[in-house]
């Protein structure tokens, strides 16, 4: 190696100032040059940044893409979700295996290549996918497998895109296989913009009216949870605060949803607009795009988007000419963690810390990144904003159904003809969407992804919008060939991985009831599962800390609301004997038999 | 700017002073809400969630709501009460916890908070994780095994010690308490009297030598449920 640990930490560190609130970035460079961050270089980094070394550890600890055990120079990550699951991820992976003469989690002798599993990667339409390194490989098949792993035993650094994807993913600084699957286009988001134009017409107004036209356009937030955009613009400019910031939640971890993925492809300029739209309107002279780490792929290009912009006066000193208007953007790369899409756990992985969600009272309007009132909005939601300078306040409320205006991306996978991104307007119903993707035999559809609802026919004339069925946009159809118990299993074990830990319902009671799931789909739950589940459920919702434990239960009442005879069939008459049919007497009393060399006579 | 709030408790009309927290408030109201990983003199963390309350029939934790005029709180009701058994019930069963020999029992927090809502046994299943012990130091002990990530001795040997020995390390229900060391307890600057050791609510942080000291009758929650030190202040305002 031709560099010490110990000068590599050096240098990362004092590239990123020293600053322990760059703690991700520093972590990430050292996880990229050494396939870890060691205990040794834990503390180098701690005493580098004049921090404890616990920080550094329960930084590392944390993120799924960190590690401080060597791994190799290349890391295959296998996307795990059910829609890959349901394409055959499970003869990838055996070839993965068979290939590499490893299993899941394990590194090759020689140290080159790791093999693991991780959660939807944002490709639900072109699966199963995988990742390696941070390059994306897309509708494998146990024979491509073959092929890219002969090419990565060959060479670690071998390109392995033979035929870039559509668009901007066969752009220089992509060159992805990624297809972008844009199936339906709509007049907001999927339209032509000039650079620039939403922010000269926001620059000739001032900021107090930039932020009652987007509250007159009625738009609301598109990552799922609603909240009305000029309000929070509202709250984060009238907030006291000497700094204020324009936060870009681009964490999109929703199982199921891939239409950030396809903006920051083909619309990043427009994202950045809205960006600098809201820190005109809230007086912030500092936007953070944050990353997830699935998208890697996009972060070069991006940059040059940013540089682009920043030459033509688009970001940077007096944006656009304007005197006493500064505004730039950086971009912040995530490390694998869903939480991080909860806005005070994205403030926190910002600051270099561990991604748990921050108590509110305050809200990031009021208290923020650094403390300082900010705004944090999604990818779709900044483009939207950006579309509503444009044309105005009252093109846009002319658009979709009642209080949920404009046009709604959907990322749509699973069992129908043409998986991919629709943008529609808000008010479609469930019939007339499964029509549009060519779904047949549809017994289910999950609606907002893991945290959301699996809903049944009698559902599907329901409307998607924020008062019926609201989404962030995720999709998952499921036909009638599905086990829909086996897919909130799936999802349960998702949230169990995901969860932060900090609060006790949602570190604990997740865990507890996808144990119960599990007791019942192996056949040994009784009717007093079903009330346990809905009662521990209830406590998990009402007692968690944040979004993700306030709706991680969701897989599992959902199903048992809307399909509760798929439970019931499962479930046995309680024993005769007074124990619980799931309790196994002689597993209970196992080890306590082997140490005492003798059965016991209470297990038979 | 009124220098008094008024706030209702379980139909119990109450003032506050403004900047406090619902379980502020409540304390010097004399009225107790169960808690384990709030703890005077602390930054409240928010992270157990015995404390759930209902605000105006939403869930907020009481150590980090502020309070406001006019909001309607209920603490004592069976909804709320069954919520933190189910909490409380989750804490046991995550951890390995053994009253029965354990050095903290009648001091212990997390039993005491479980005997006052009435949990005789956890219902919930046992997990059984596999924790781990570190009892390097000369004069103190950490047992995972007991902890229940409340927190307390991370923001005592921060706020009160000034030292920054412990955090935590591990996501989900891998989440462990852990030393500002490459190894062991016994390589950080901890010391026996510090505050961060006295401020564990369970028997996961102890001191050595000194188990059993107190004998049963004497102890902390022997003859008084925990809380009863605050329902003394009821009617002093």
């Amino acid at each position: 190696m031709s560099e010490t640990l110990e000068s590599a930490v050096k240098a990362v560190c004092s590239e990123c100032g020293n600053d322990r609130e760059r703690m991700m970035d520093i972590v990430r460079a050292i996880q990229g040059k050494f396939g870890c961050v060691s205990s040794e270089a834990m503390d180098m980094i701690a005493k580098q940044l004049a921090t404890h070394r616990v920080e550094v550890e329960s930084v590392v600890s944390f993120y799924s893409f960190l590690s401080d055990r060597p791994k190799g120079k290349v890391v295959i990550r296998l996307c795990d979700d059910i829609i890959d699951e349901m394409a055959g991820s499970a003869d990838v992976a055996n070839a993965f295996a068979t290939e590499l003469g490893i299993g899941i989690g394990e590194t090759t002798a020689d140290g080159k290549i790791t093999l693991e599993h991780t959660p939807c990667i944002g490709m639900c339409d072109q699966v199963p996918a995988a990742m390696v390194n941070d390059v994306v490989v897309t509708n494998l098949t146990p024979a491509k497998v073959k092929d890219i792993v002969a090419k990565l035993k060959a060479d670690v650094d071998a390109d392995l895109v033979d035929a870039p994807g559509d668009g901007n993913n066969a752009n220089d600084l992509v060159k992805a296989m990624v297809q972008n699957n844009i199936q339906q286009s709509g007049d907001v988001i999927f339209a032509g913009m000039e650079p620039g134009a939403a922010i000269k017409k926001a620059l000739e107004m001032a900021p107090k009216d930039v932020i009652a036209e987007v509250t007159k356009s009625k738009l609301r937030g598109r990552g799922g949870a609603g909240f009305p955009t000029g309000l929070k613009w509202k709250f984060t400019s009238d907030a006291p605060g000497a700094e204020k910031f324009v936060l870009c939640n681009a964490d999109e971890g929703e199982p199921g949803t891939f239409k950030d993925r396809v903006i920051l492809t083909e619309q990043p300029d427009m994202m950045f607009e809205g960006m600098t739209v809201a820190g005109y309107a809230i007086d912030a002279s500092t936007g953070v795009v944050y990353l997830r780490a699935e998208y890697a792929y996009l972060r070069e290009y991006l940059e040059s988007v940013l540089a682009r912009r920043r030459s033509d006066g688009l970001l940077g000193k007096s944006v656009c000419g304007k005197d006493g208007f500064d505004f730039d953007i950086r971009i912040q790369m995530g490390a694998g963690a869903y939480i991080c899409g909860e806005e005070t756990a994205l403030i926190s992985s910002c600051e270099g810390l561990r991604g748990d969600p921050k108590n509110r009272p305050p809200f990031p309007a009021q208290e923020g990144y650094k403390a300082g009132p900010t705004t944090v909005n999604n990818v779709e939601t900044f483009c939207c904003c950006a579309r509503v300078m444009e044309k105005g306040a009252d093109w846009f409320a002319g658009i979709g159904d009642g209080q949920s205006v404009g046009t709604k991306l959907l990322s749509i996978s699973g069992d129908c003809g043409k998986p991919g991104i629709y943008e529609v307007p808000f008010g479609i119903t469930v019939d007339e969407m499964l029509k549009m993707c060519g779904a047949k035999d549809t017994a289910a559809v999950q609606v907002g992804g893991a945290s959301g609802q699996m809903i049944g026919k009698n559902d599907f004339g329901r409307k998607i919008c924020y008062d019926d069925l609201a989404t962030g946009g995720s999709i998952m159809i499921f036909n009638s060939k599905r086990d829909l118990l086996k897919v909130a299993e799936k999802f349960m074990e998702f949230f169990v991985d995901e969860s932060c830990g900090y609060c006790t319902p949602c570190r604990a009671g997740n865990v507890l009831l996808l144990n119960a799931l599990k007791t019942i789909l192996a056949g040994k739950g009784e009717a007093s599962d079903l009330e346990y589940i809905e009662t521990l459920g209830n406590t998990v919702i009402k007692a968690s800390r944040c979004g993700l434990g306030q709706t991680s239960p969701n897989p599992i009442l959902t199903t048992l609301k809307n399909f509760r005879p798929a439970y019931e069939a499962l479930l046995v008459a309680p024993s005769k004997d007074g124990y619980q049919v799931s309790f196994d007497i002689k597993a209970a009393v196992g080890d306590a038999a082997a140490i005492a060399g003798r059965d016991s006579v209470h297990a038979y | 700017m009124s220098d008094t709030i008024t706030l209702t408790i379980d139909g119990v009309e109450i003032q506050g002073k403004p900047g406090q927290t619902i379980m502020e408030a409540a304390d010097a109201a004399g009225i107790y809400i169960p808690r384990l990983c709030a703890m005077d003199g602390l930054v409240p963390h928010g992270s157990c969630r015995v404390c759930t309350v209902m605000v105006n029939g939403r869930p907020q934790s009481a150590c980090t709501q502020p309070i406001a005029p006019g909001i309607v709180v209920d603490n004592e009701t069976d909804e709320i009460n069954a919520i933190r058994r189910d909490i409380v019930d989750m804490l046991f069963v995550e951890g390995n916890h053994f009253c029965m020999f354990c050095e903290k029992s009648g001091n212990c927090e997390l039993q005491a908070v479980a005997y006052r809502l009435g949990i005789a046994a956890p219902r919930f299943p046992f997990q059984f994780p596999d924790c781990g012990i570190d009892a390097s130091h000369p004069d103190i002990f950490i047992d995972r095994d007991r902890c229940i990530l409340c927190g307390r001795c991370v923001r005592a040997s921060q706020d009160l010690d000034g030292k920054d020995v412990f955090g935590f390390v591990g996501r989900g229900s891998e989440k462990r308490i852990a030393v500002n060391s490459d190894a062991k307890l016994k390589d950080t600057n901890i010391d026996v009297t510090d505050k961060a050791v006295e401020a564990c609510p369970v028997g996961a942080l102890l001191k050595k030598r000194v188990g059993f000291a107190v004998p049963i009758g004497q102890r902390k929650y022997d003859h008084k449920p925990i809380g009863s030190d605050i329902e003394q202040n009821k009617g002093s305002l």
